[in-house]
C-alpha cells in the first residue's frame, strides 16, 4: 500500500464540493423564495453540469426554481446534478485509493433494463413530503411537517422492495423530529441533511429501487471484520471478507439488517441479526465459511442465504489481511450508490506510530498521517479508541468525509506484554464478557416486553 | 499530511442526535420527545390489558393522561399524575435530563438529575386532549419488531454509523 498517494488532493473534488455546498445552502432557507446568494448557487450547479447530458434539464429546473414555480420534475433534475457531482467525486477518490492500494477493480457491467419496483403511489407520497421539505427549508420545518412523513414511511417499510427508502426516510425524519422547530436550531447539519434528502429523492424516482441483478459465487469466504450501522429504527451489520474463487481472491461484503426500536442499542442489537445469517457466528468464532452458489450482486454484495454456506476451517482475519488483501480484486460500485460516504475500503495498516489526543487518535504511517474515525467506533464490541491507541496493526475501512480517515475493524495490541487481536465485531455471534452478556439479556428482556405489549394491543 | 477534518456542518456523517440509552421497559414501554411533547405509554399496575397514554406539551406545559380507551386517569393532581411522573423518569433515563429539559423548555437547575426535577420546573397543568395520536405512535413503535430482517444491502445506512464507543 502506497499511503503517500492518499495525501495529494484529488483533482476537482474540492471544486465539486464547493458547488454542492452552494446548493446545500439553498436548502437551509428553502427553495420557495431564493435570495441573490441562493440564485447564484443554483446557477453554479447548472454551470457545473453544463457539459453533460443533464445540462438542459438542470438549466430549466434552475430557471423555474428562481421564478418560484418548482415541480417534482425540477427537484429531480437538481438532485440529479448534485448526485452526479458527488458521484464523480466518489469515483475520483476511489481511483486514488485503488492506486494507493494497488487494487484492481472490475468495470460496472453495461446497464440492463430492470423492472421498476412498482408501488408508484408510495414513491409519489415520499416525493411529495421531500418536496415540501425543500420548499420549507431546514429553518422552516415544524412538528407538523415532520410528522407528515409517518404514513409514507410506514407504508414503505412494509414493502420489501422499498424498504431501503423507508429506512432512510425514517432515520432522516427522526433527526428532523428531534431538532424541530428548525427556526430555533442552534446549528444546522447542512451537508448531512442535504445528502439524506437528495438520496431519498433519488430513491423515490420510479425504477431507482429495481432489484439488483444477482449472479452466484462459490469458494472459501474469509471474514475481515464487521462494520455496524444503526439509527433509532434500523441496524445493519456489513461483513467485509475475502472470497477465494476459482478466478482468484475477491473482496465481498455480506449484510444483514433488521428493524428495531430506539431503546435497543449497543451489543443488544446483535440478537436481532444473528438468526438471519450464520456468518455472524463464524466471525465470532474466527472461521471461514464455504460458499456454494451464493447469490451476489455486480457490486460485490453477497445476498446471504444460510443454505448456501457451511462453516469451514479456523481463519484468522489478520492472516487473511496479510496474505490476501493486497491481491484481492474489488467490485465496482453501483452507479446510484456513488457518493463519498459509501467509500469503505478494507485495508491493513502496520508500522505506524500512534498519537492519542483529546478528540481521538492519530496514526502516522510512512508518507501519511491519518485520523482514526472514532465516531464510527461503537459500543457493541470490545474494540475501543484506547486499544487503537496501543495498537501495532489495524484492519480498517478507509473512509472519506472531507478527508481520509480510518475506521478500525480490528487491531493487534499489546495487552500485558502479549500481542492480542481485538475485533469490533467480536460479539456478533455471542457476548464475549459479563458486561456484554448483561446488555444482551437486558435487550432480550426489552424485546420480550414489547412483543407482549404488541400481542395485547396491536392486533385489535 | 492529510487534509484537516471538515467542520460539523460540512460532514455527511455528522452526528445530529445522541443515541437513546437502554432502560427497562416493563413499566413504561414507550416514551419519546416528538410532536412538541414528551409523550408515551405507561402500563397499568392492575390490569394487563390497560395502558395509560400520557403527554406533556413543550409549548404551554399542559399535560394529559387517559387510558388507551380514552377514560380519564383517576390520579390527576395539580403538577401531574403518577403516570406522568413515571414517564418523565423514564424519559430522563432514555435521553438524559439535559435533552428532556431542553425539549420541554424547562428551566431546571444545573445539578438536576431526575424527571421529578423537570416536572417541578414546568409546573404542569391539566388540559384534556386526545390520547389517540400518542397511542397510535406507540402501536407504530411496536410494529417495528414485527417487520422482517433482510440480507440485502442497505447502502444508505453508511450515513448512520453505530457509535457510542467509550473514549
Amino acid at each position: 500500500m502506497r499511503f503517500d498517494l492518499l495525501t495529494a488532493p484529488v483533482d476537482g473534488v474540492s471544486e465539486a464540493y464547493d458547488v454542492v455546498g452552494g446548493f446545500d445552502g439553498t436548502l437551509v432557507a428553502g427553495l420557495l423564495r431564493p435570495g441573490a446568494e441562493q440564485i447564484a448557487a443554483l446557477h453554479g450547479l447548472a454551470a457545473a453540469v453544463s457539459g453533460t447530458p443533464l445540462a438542459a434539464r438542470v438549466a430549466e429546473a434552475v430557471d423555474k426554481t428562481v421564478a418560484g414555480s418548482i415541480s417534482d420534475e425540477h427537484l429531480a433534475a437538481l438532485v440529479a446534478a448534485r448526485s452526479a457531482l458527488l458521484g464523480a467525486a466518489h469515483d475520483a477518490l476511489l481511483a486514488q485509493l485503488d492506486e494507493a492500494a494497488g487494487r484492481s477493480r472490475d468495470l460496472w457491467p453495461a446497464a440492463v433494463p430492470s423492472a421498476p419496483a412498482g408501488a408508484e403511489n408510495l414513491l409519489a407520497a415520499a416525493r411529495s413530503w421531500l418536496s415540501d421539505l425543500a420548499i420549507a427549508g431546514w429553518r422552516g420545518i415544524d412538528h407538523d411537517l415532520v410528522s407528515h412523513a409517518d404514513q409514507a414511511v410506514q407504508a414503505l417499510l412494509a414493502e420489501p422492495r422499498l424498504r431501503r427508502l423507508g429506512a432512510l426516510l425514517d432515520g432522516f425524519a427522526g433527526e428532523l423530529r428531534a431538532c424541530a422547530p428548525g427556526a430555533t436550531m442552534p446549528r444546522v447539519p447542512v451537508r448531512r441533511w442535504a445528502d439524506l434528502w437528495a438520496r431519498a429523492l433519488l430513491l423515490a424516482q420510479p425504477g431507482a429501487l429495481a432489484a439488483a441483478e444477482a449472479g452466484t459465487v462459490s469458494g472459501r469466504l474469509l471474514p475481515l471484520g464487521i462494520d455496524l450501522h444503526e439509527h433509532p429504527t434500523a441496524v445493519q451489520a456489513q461483513v467485509h471478507a475475502v472470497l477465494e474463487t476459482a478466478d482468484g481472491p475477491r473482496l465481498v461484503r455480506a449484510s444483514v439488517a433488521a428493524p428495531k426500536v430506539d431503546t435497543l442499542v449497543g451489543s443488544g442489537v446483535w440478537q436481532l441479526l444473528r438468526g438471519h445469517s450464520s456468518l455472524l457466528a463464524a466471525v465470532t468464532e474466527q472461521r471461514a465459511m464455504d460458499l456454494v452458489d451464493m447469490p451476489v450482486t455486480a457490486g460485490g454484495d453477497l445476498i446471504w442465504t444460510d443454505g448456501h454456506a457451511r462453516p469451514g476451517a479456523p481463519a484468522e482475519p489478520f492472516a487473511t489481511a496479510r496474505v490476501q488483501l493486497a491481491t484481492a480484486a474489488a467490485a465496482p460500485v453501483p452507479p446510484l450508490e456513488r457518493h463519498p460516504v459509501r467509500l469503505a475500503e478494507p485495508v491493513l495498516l502496520e508500522g505506524y506510530t500512534v498519537t492519542p489526543h483529546d478528540d481521538g487518535v492519530t496514526l502516522a504511517l510512512p508518507g501519511l498521517t491519518i485520523e482514526v474515525d472514532v465516531e464510527r467506533m461503537h459500543s457493541a464490541g470490545p474494540l475501543t479508541p484506547a486499544l487503537v491507541a496501543t495498537s501495532t496493526a489495524c484492519i480498517g475501512l478507509l473512509r472519506w468525509d472531507g478527508c481520509w480517515t480510518i475506521q478500525p475493524l480490528a487491531v493487534e495490541a499489546a495487552v500485558k506484554r502479549k500481542t492480542v487481536a481485538v475485533h469490533a465485531g467480536a460479539w456478533a455471534g455471542g457476548a464475549g464478557d459479563a458486561a456484554g452478556a448483561k446488555a444482551e439479556a437486558a435487550a432480550a428482556d426489552a424485546v420480550k416486553v414489547l412483543r407482549e405489549r404488541a400481542g395485547r394491543l396491536l392486533r385489535r | 499530511m492529510n487534509a484537516a477534518q471538515k467542520p460539523w456542518e460540512e460532514r455527511s456523517a455528522a452526528r445530529v442526535v445522541a443515541p437513546a440509552r437502554p432502560r427497562k421497559l416493563a413499566k413504561v414501554p414507550f416514551v419519546e420527545l416528538a410532536d412538541g411533547r414528551l409523550q408515551g405509554v405507561v402500563s397499568s399496575g392492575s390490569d394487563i390489558e390497560r395502558v395509560y397514554v400520557s403527554s406533556l406539551t413543550a409549548a404551554n406545559h399542559s399535560f394529559h393522561c387517559s387510558t388507551n380507551n380514552n377514560r380519564p386517569c383517576g390520579g390527576i393532581r395539580s403538577g401531574g399524575c403518577n403516570h406522568l411522573r413515571a414517564l418523565a423518569d423514564e424519559a430522563v433515563l432514555q435521553y438524559g435530563v439535559e435533552r428532556v429539559a431542553r425539549y420541554l423548555r424547562a428551566d431546571v437547575a444545573a445539578d438536576a438529575t431526575t424527571g421529578a426535577a423537570v416536572l417541578a420546573a414546568v409546573n404542569a397543568w391539566h388540559e384534556p386532549s386526545a390520547g389517540a395520536p400518542v397511542f397510535s405512535r406507540f402501536l407504530r413503535h411496536l410494529a417495528y419488531l414485527e417487520l422482517p430482517a433482510t440480507t440485502e444491502p442497505m447502502p444508505e445506512l453508511h450515513w448512520f454509523p453505530a457509535g457510542g464507543a467509550v473514549r
